[in-house]
C-alpha cells in the first residue's frame, strides 16, 4: 500500500518551505494591477444593467468631453479588431453557439455585458466619465431559469431559434462497456430498489481573491499583454485566432496571479477590449475590475439540475445508474463551457461496479452570466450525485453508508479496472483509505453519540456524512480530447537549461497561480539532476520565456507537466553523458549517473553535471558529432488520466430549533499517489475542502426575476471566514499512479470534489429521522429548518425546554418529496 | 486637492490628493506601496489591511485625507534589516499562503491580533481573523501560523 | 471603487462642525467612522458635495461616568466601547452587542454614534441602546436637545437627528449588576445580523425582576419587545419559553436570501429565549 521510493531521493517527499513565499509575505509582489507604464491610460467599462436588451443607441459625447478623457468607444469603434470570445469545446458537431463579441454591437444577453469603454488619463476620470455615457436600451424578454429555458418560450438568443445548445450521451450498452440501463431499471422496478432523485447544483462564483486586471503595451514590435490569467498560452492562441494579430506578434505574461480555481482560464471580453483599445490608441492601457464587476462578468461555475435513477438488488448491490443533466451555460458558450458537464460523464459511476450506465446532458442558454470551469469542473457535480445517492441507497436498505459502499466498490486487488464508463482505473485502495479515515474520525464513537442525541431528543442532532470519492485528473490525453471534439491537446512541455555557473533554469508551460510550482518543480529537478534545490530557478507564465504550454487547470500541472520535466531532465543526462565520457576519457557505456555525478564504473573517476555544463559552455573540448549543449526540452502527452481517490468523513451538528449547522469534525484520507511536497499537498487539500464545504453550506449566485445578480458582492455572496471553519484532520494512503513515472495523481481539486456531498450527507443524516431526504444547497439554516418542519419533525419554538425536540424515532415517514425544499427562497 | 503629510513605513510623504482618494489608492498609486492590495469593494475581504497609528484598519475604508498627520505601517514595513517579522516567518514556515493575494492583509491583521492578545486560543484566533478572506488555504494553516507566531514570541519573552 | 469627487472638511470643534454643516446644507454627509459611509460612496450609491469629517473633534470621543448613567461620546470607536471598564460594568449588554459588529478592523474605525445615526436596521448598536433606555444628545444650530432612544429611530436609515444636527453623546442609565446577552444569528461571521436579540435582566432570588429586550433586523428600525419584557417578570430559567413566545408579535421583518419574514419571526422567539437564558446566567 505505501509506496517505497527506491530512487536516491532527498528532495521528493520533503516538506520544503516554498520558494515563492519570501516575496509574497513581504509585499514584494507583481500583480498585474501594480504595473505602471509611461503614458498609460486607464479603462472603465460601461455595463448593461439589463439581462437582455437591444442597444438602440449609445450617446458618448458628454463622456468624451469630461476632464482627462481620451476616448470613448463602443463595439462599432473596435469592430474590426476586437476578436471573438470563442468556445474551444463544441461538444457535438451541431452544437448551437451564439457569437460572443467582447463588446456586442446590437444586443446584450446578460446583465454586466460591456457596451462601451471609457479611456482616460486616470482610473478616477475614467470612472467619472463612464457615468456620463447614456445607453438607450430596449428591454427584451429574458430567460433566467434553467427549466424555463428548456421550454423555449422565451429565447436567450432569438436568432438561434432555441435555447438548447447541445445534447451529449454516454451509454454503456452502445459503447460496449456495460449493459442496457433501461433493462436494469425495468428489472429493478419489478423486484429491486429504484432510487430516483433530482439534485440541484447551484450556481457558484469562483471568487479568486485578486480581481482580474489586464495591461496592454502596444508600443513595441510585439504587443505585450500582462493579465491575471491561468492560461497565457491558451489566451494567446485565442487572440491570434480571432483578432487578426499574428501569434508571433503577441506576448502574454501572467505575472503573480492571485488565485484562479478555473475562474481565470477564460479568455475574456475585458482582455480583448483592453487589447483593442490599446491598439487603436497606440498607448499602454490598463483595466482593473472592481469586485462587483468580477461577480457579474467573470464566468460562474456549476448550475445543473441532475435527474438520477439508481437501481439495485434488494441487498443493495447496484445494478444501474442513469444520469440526465440539464446544464445552464449562461448567455454564451465559454471556453470550455459546454464541456464542463461532459467532464462528469465518466465519474458518476465513481468507484462502484455498475453493470449498466447511461449519462445524458442537455445544455441550455439563459440570460445570465456565462458558466465555465470552477474547481473540479464536472467532477464535483458527478461526485455529489453519486455520493448522495449511495447514502439514499444505504437508508433504503437499512445499512450503514460505509457498508453499502464497500459492497459495491472496486476491491484493491481488482486494479487495473475498466469501469462501465470505459475508463481504466490504474490503481487505488478504497479499503485502506476508508479504514484509516474511520480510525482518525472515531467513527464508532460518533455514531454512538448520534444515537444518544437521537434517543434523548437533544435539540442539537448529530449527523455523519460519508464521501468515498474518486476523480479523473491530469487533463488530458490529446487523442481523447480530439475524440471529444475539444479544440486543443492536453500535453505539457518543459525545458531545462544548464547554466555555465552551475545553476539550472527550468521552464514549464504550466502556469502557476498559487500552487507552488516553483518549489515542487525545483524538488523534482534537484533529485533528478542531483543539483541543490536552491540552484534551480523555475520560470513560467510568459509566452516569450515559456513558449509552449497548456497552462494550469484540471489538476494537470504535476501529473502532465511534472512528467515532461522528468523527461527533460533525463534528456539532459543523456546529452551530458557523451561529453562527460569524453572529458573522463572513458566509454559512454562505462558511465553511471547518480546524485549529480557521472562516474566510471569500478573507478573513482567522476565529474559533476555542473562541471559538464561549464565544459559544454566553453565548448573547448567535446566529442565529434555531438552538439555543444546539454539543455533539453520535452513534451509529454499522457496516455491515460490519473484517478486520485479518498474517504472523507464529516460530522455536522444541526440545531433543530433554528436550522443552524456547525461542523464538528472533518477527516479525509486521500490517495493522490506519490507526493512530491507534503506541505503543498496539505495546503491544496485544506483549501479544496473549504471550497467544497462552502458550496454545501454558504455559497450561491442568486438572481432576481429581473436578471440582476442579487449576490453580487462579498456582502451577499457569503464566503466563509476563519470563524466559520474548523481545522481538519488529513492523512494519506498511497497507490502510485502508473500513468507517469513520478507516480503522482493530482490534488488540486480533490478536496473540493469530495467534501460537498460529505457535508450534505451529514446534515441529511442528522435530520433523516424527521422524514427529510434532501436539502437544497447551500444548506442555509432557513432551508434546514424548513426541511425539518415540512418533514414533520419539529414544533414551533414557543415550547418549554421540557417540550423541546420530542422527535420520536417513530415519526411517520414522509413522501420523499415532502422533505425537499425545492423552490424555497428562490 | 488637499495637502497631506503621512508617515508610511517610517518615511514621511507629503502630497496633494483629492479628498475622495482612498488610503489604499494613495499607498499603491502615490507612495508606490503596491504590497497592499485591493480585493473587494465592500470592505469584506481585508486584503488591504494596514496599521493606522498602530491599529489594523481596512485601507479601502479610510480616506487618504483622514491619514493626514498619522502613521501607516504596511506589509512592506514589517521586516527589519532584511529579517522577516515573526509573523511573516510563521506564515512561510506553516505554509499559510498559496496565491499570496490575501497574505499582506492577513499578516497585518494577525500582528494586530497578537498585539492585543499575545496568547490567543484557536477560537480567539479564528474570531480575530474574521475580517480577512482567503480563497486558497481553507484557513487551516493561517490559524496554525498565527498560533505558532504567538508561541514563538511567548518563548522569546520567557 | 472610486467615490465621486467631493469637498472635504475636518473641523476640530463641534461649533466648527455645525457651521460647516450649515454652510453645506442638504449636500453634506457627515463622516464619523466611515465604515458604512465609505462603501456607499465607493459604490456611488450616494455622491455628496461635501463630507464633514468629525474624526478630529477630540471632545466627541471617550466614555465618562455621568453619575446615574454612562456617557459615551458619539465618536467613540466600537473597539473602545467594547474594552471600556465603565461600559462593561454598567451597560454590559452594549459591550456584548458591539463586540459582534463586523470584524476587528471595522471595530477599530467605526463609531457607535455613526452606527446609530446611520440606522441600518441590521446594525447591532440600535437594539441594545433601545433596550437600555438610553438618552441621545443631539446638538444643532438651535442648541442641544435630548431624545429618548425610544423616539430616536424613525425608519430605515432615518433618525431623530435632522439635517444640520449631530449626535454627540449616548447616555446609558446604569444597569449595574444586570445580566446580559446578545444573540446574533448569521450564516457567516462577517455578515450583518439576520436577526439578533439584545437582552438584559435583573435577577432576584433566581427569577427575573426586570427585563429589557431589543430586536435587531425585525423591522425597519430596532424594536423593543415590551410584551416579552413584562411577561418575563417573575420567570425562572426553566420557564422562559412561554414568556418569549410573543417576541415576534407585531414585527415586520424583511425577506431576503438569508431568510423570509416567517423564518425571522421564528428565529426571534428562539433567540429571545436563548438571550434571556444567557442573560440570567450573567
Amino acid at each position: 500500500m505505501t509506496a517505497v521510493d527506491d530512487r536516491p531521493t532527498t528532495e521528493i517527499g520533503t516538506a520544503r518551505r516554498r520558494k515563492e513565499d519570501r516575496r509574497l509575505v513581504t509585499g514584494r509582489t507583481r500583480w498585474t494591477d501594480n504595473i505602471q507604464l509611461p503614458g498609460m491610460l486607464h479603462l472603465a467599462m460601461v455595463r448593461s444593467p439589463f439581462a437582455h436588451a437591444k442597444i438602440n443607441g449609445i450617446e458618448t459625447a458628454e463622456a468624451k468631453g469630461a476632464p482627462n478623457v481620451i476616448a470613448v468607444m463602443t463595439g462599432h469603434d473596435i469592430a474590426d479588431i476586437q476578436g471573438v470570445n470563442i468556445t474551444a469545446w463544441p461538444i457535438t458537431p451541431d452544437q448551437k453557439s451564439p457569437d460572443h463579441l467582447p463588446m456586442p454591437l446590437e444586443r446584450v444577453a446578460h446583465a454586466g455585458e460591456i457596451v462601451a469603454v471609457v479611456v482616460a488619463r486616470t482610473a478616477a476620470a475614467a470612472r467619472d466619465a463612464a457615468e456620463l455615457v447614456d445607453v438607450d436600451y430596449e428591454e427584451l424578454p429574458a430567460v433566467l431559469d434553467l427549466k424555463a429555458a428548456t421550454t423555449d418560450e422565451v429565447l436567450a438568443h432569438p436568432d438561434l431559434g432555441t435555447n438548447k445548445s447541445a445534447f451529449w450521451q454516454l451509454d454503456s450498452k452502445a459503447g460496449g462497456t456495460g449493459g442496457d440501463i433501461e433493462e436494469a431499471i425495468a428489472r429493478a422496478r419489478e423486484g429491486g430498489i429504484v432510487i430516483e432523485r433530482e439534485y440541484r447544483q447551484q450556481r457558484l462564483i469562483p471568487a479568486f481573491m485578486e480581481p482580474r486586471s489586464t495591461v496592454v503595451d502596444p508600443t513595441g514590435e510585439q504587443v505585450v499583454m500582462w493579465t491575471a490569467t491561468q492560461a497565457p498560452h491558451v489566451l494567446r492562441f485565442c487572440i491570434a485566432a480571432t483578432t487578426g494579430l499574428p501569434e508571433s506578434k503577441i506576448r502574454v505574461i501572467a505575472p503573480d496571479v492571485g488565485g484562479g480555481f478555473g475562474g481565470k482560464l477564460q479568455s475574456t471580453p475585458e482582455e480583448f477590449i483592453t487589447l483593442a483599445v490599446a491598439r487603436k490608441l497606440g498607448k499602454p492601457c490598463k483595466y482593473t475590475e472592481t469586485r462587483s464587476e468580477t461577480m457579474v462578468s467573470a464566468h460562474h461555475g456549476r448550475d445543473q439540475w441532475q435527474k438520477l435513477t439508481l437501481t439495485a438488488e434488494k441487498d443493495g448491490t447496484v445494478t444501474g445508474l442513469k444520469v440526465e443533466l440539464l446544464a445552464d451555460l449562461g448567455a454564451y458558450a465559454a471556453l470550455v463551457g459546454g464541456g464542463v458537464p461532459v467532464l462528469g460523464a465518466w465519474m458518476f459511476n465513481a468507484i462502484y461496479k455498475f453493470p449498466a450506465y447511461q449519462f445524458n446532458t442537455t445544455n441550455y442558454y439563459t440570460n445570465k452570466t456565462w458558466v465555465d470551469a470552477y474547481r473540479g469542473a464536472g467532477r464535483p457535480e458527478a461526485t455529489y450525485a453519486i455520493e448522495r445517492l449511495m447514502d439514499e441507497l444505504a437508508a433504503e436498505v437499512g445499512v450503514d453508508p460505509l457498508e453499502i459502499r464497500e459492497k459495491n466498490w472496486i476491491k484493491h486487488d481488482e486494479f487495473p479496472f475498466t469501469t462501465v464508463a470505459g475508463m481504466t482505473y490504474d490503481s487505488g485502495n478504497y479499503e485502506a483509505a476508508t479504514a484509516r479515515a474511520k480510525e482518525l474520525f472515531g467513527y464508532d464513537e460518533l455514531r454512538a453519540e448520534q444515537k444518544r442525541r437521537r434517543e434523548s431528543g437533544d435539540p442539537v442532532q448529530l449527523g455523519i456524512g460519508v464521501s468515498t470519492f474518486t476523480e479523473m485528473c491530469g487533463l488530458a490525453p490529446s487523442r481523447v480530447l480530439g475524440s471529444l471534439n475539444y479544440g486543443a491537446g492536453g500535453w505539457e512541455s518543459a525545458s531545462i537549461r544548464m547554466l555555465a555557473t552551475g545553476t539550472v533554469e527550468v521552464v514549464t508551460g504550466a502556469s502557476a497561480h498559487g500552487q507552488g510550482h516553483e518549489t515542487a518543480w525545483s524538488q523534482i529537478v534537484a533529485d533528478r539532476l542531483g543539483v541543490p534545490f536552491d540552484s534551480v530557478e523555475v520560470l513560467h507564465g510568459d509566452t516569450q520565456i515559456a513558449p509552449k504550454g497548456m497552462d494550469t487547470y484540471g489538476s494537470r500541472s504535476l501529473v502532465v507537466g511534472g512528467e515532461a520535466l522528468v523527461r527533460a531532465a533525463d534528456k539532459v543526462i543523456e546529452k551530458a553523458k557523451p561529453i562527460a565520457a569524453h572529458l573522463l576519457e572513458a566509454s559512454v557505456d562505462d558511465l553511471e549517473f547518480s546524485a549529480g555525478q557521472f562516474t566510471v564504473k569500478g573507478t573513482d573517476k567522476g565529474i559533476g553535471i555542473g562541471d559538464v555544463a561549464l565544459a559544454t559552455f566553453a565548448a573547448h573540448n567535446y566529442p565529434e558529432g555531438v552538439e555543444p549543449s546539454i539543455d533539453a526540452d520535452a513534451t509529454f502527452d499522457p496516455v491515460n488520466f490519473s484517478f486520485p481517490h479518498g474517504t472523507h468523513l464529516c460530522a455536522m451538528e444541526v440545531d433543530t430549533e433554528t436550522g443552524a449547522t456547525r461542523m464538528r469534525k472533518y477527516v479525509c484520507v486521500d490517495d493522490i499517489g506519490n507526493i512530491i511536497n507534503p506541505l503543498i499537498v496539505e495546503g491544496q487539500v485544506h483549501g479544496g475542502l473549504v471550497q467544497g464545504i462552502a458550496q454545501a453550506l454558504w455559497e450561491g449566485a442568486e438572481y432576481d426575476d429581473q436578471g440582476t445578480l442579487v449576490s453580487g458582492s462579498f456582502v451577499d455572496y457569503t464566503l466563509p471566514t476563519t470563524a466559520d471553519t474548523i481545522s481538519f484532520v488529513t492523512d494519506h494512503t498511497t497507490s502510485p499512479a502508473t500513468s507517469n513515472s513520478l507516480g503522482t495523481k493530482g490534488v488540486g481539486e480533490a478536496g473540493t470534489i469530495a467534501s460537498t456531498p460529505a457535508v450534505v450527507n451529514a446534515i441529511v443524516d442528522a435530520v433523516r429521522q424527521f422524514g427529510v431526504d434532501d436539502i437544497l444547497m447551500p444548506c442555509t439554516p432557513e432551508r434546514v429548518w424548513k426541511a425539518i418542519r415540512s418533514g414533520g419533525g419539529t414544533q414551533d419554538a414557543a415550547t418549554t425546554p421540557a417540550q423541546q425536540a420530542h422527535f420520536d424515532e417513530g415519526t411517520p415517514n414522509q413522501d420523499p418529496a415532502a422533505g425537499t425544499t425545492d423552490g424555497v427562497v428562490q | 486637492m488637499t495637502r497631506i503629510t503621512v508617515t508610511v513605513d517610517g518615511a514621511s510623504y507629503t502630497d496633494e490628493v483629492e479628498p475622495r482618494m482612498l488610503l489604499v489608492h494613495y499607498l499603491r498609486e502615490v507612495v508606490g506601496k503596491v504590497g497592499t492590495v485591493v480585493g473587494c469593494d465592500t470592505s469584506n475581504c481585508g486584503a488591504c489591511t494596514v496599521h493606522l497609528d498602530g491599529r489594523s484598519v481596512k485601507s479601502c475604508n479610510v480616506l487618504a485625507v483622514q491619514a493626514d498627520g498619522r502613521e501607516v505601517t504596511t506589509i512592506e514595513g514589517l521586516a527589519t534589516n532584511g529579517e522577516l517579522h515573526p509573523m511573516q516567518a510563521a506564515f512561510h514556515e506553516n505554509h499559510a499562503l498559496q496565491c499570496g493575494y490575501c497574505t499582506p492583509g492577513m499578516i497585518m491583521q494577525a500582528v494586530d491580533l497578537l498585539n492585543e492578545n499575545p496568547n490567543p486560543t484557536e477560537d480567539e484566533i479564528r474570531q480575530g481573523m474574521e475580517g480577512n478572506l482567503c480563497r486558497c488555504t481553507g484557513y487551516h494553516n493561517i490559524v496554525k501560523a498565527v498560533a505558532a507566531a504567538a508561541g514563538a514570541s511567548e518563548r522569546s519573552d520567557a | 471603487m472610486i467615490p465621486a469627487a467631493f469637498d472635504y472638511v475636518a473641523p476640530t470643534s463641534l461649533d466648527d462642525a455645525l457651521a460647516a454643516l450649515a454652510e453645506a446644507g442638504d449636500d453634506a454627509k457627515v463622516l464619523a467612522g466611515g465604515q458604512s459611509l465609505l462603501p456607499i460612496l465607493r459604490m456611488r450609491l450616494n455622491a455628496p458635495e461635501k463630507v464633514v469629517d468629525l474624526g478630529r473633534i477630540e471632545a466627541l470621543r471617550g466614555v465618562r461616568d455621568g453619575g446615574d448613567h454612562v456617557a459615551i461620546g458619539a465618536m467613540t470607536p466600537y473597539a473602545e466601547v467594547v474594552g471600556d471598564a465603565l461600559v462593561r460594568e454598567h451597560a454590559g449588554l452594549l459591550a456584548k452587542a458591539v463586540e459582534t459588529v463586523a470584524d476587528p478592523q471595522i471595530r477599530h474605525r467605526g463609531t457607535v454614534g455613526g452606527a446609530l445615526v446611520h440606522a441600518d436596521p441590521a446594525g447591532d448598536v440600535g437594539a441594545p441602546v433601545l433596550a437600555l433606555d438610553a438618552t441621545m444628545v443631539v446638538v444643532g444650530p438651535g442648541g442641544e436637545r435630548t431624545v429618548p432612544a425610544a423616539e430616536f429611530f424613525r425608519d430605515l436609515f432615518e433618525t431623530a437627528v435632522d439635517d444640520g444636527e449631530l449626535l454627540t453623546e449616548i447616555r446609558i442609565p446604569k444597569h449595574t449588576g444586570w445580566g446580559s446577552a446578545y444573540e446574533k444569528f448569521v450564516r457567516v461571521s462577517h455578515q450583518w445580523s439576520i436577526v439578533a436579540v439584545a437582552a438584559t435582566v435583573r435577577v432576584e432570588g433566581g427569577s427575573i425582576a426586570e427585563a429589557r429586550v431589543g430586536l435587531t433586523n425585525m423591522g425597519s428600525t430596532p424594536l423593543r419587545a415590551t410584551a416579552v419584557e413584562q411577561a418575563l417578570v417573575g420567570s425562572s430559567a426553566s420557564g422562559l419559553a412561554d414568556a418569549c413566545a410573543a417576541a415576534a408579535e407585531g414585527t415586520n421583518p424583511p425577506s431576503d436570501l438569508n431568510g423570509d419574514a416567517d423564518y425571522r419571526r421564528h428565529l426571534a422567539t428562539v433567540l429571545t429565549r436563548r438571550a434571556v437564558q444567557k442573560a440570567m446566567e450573567g
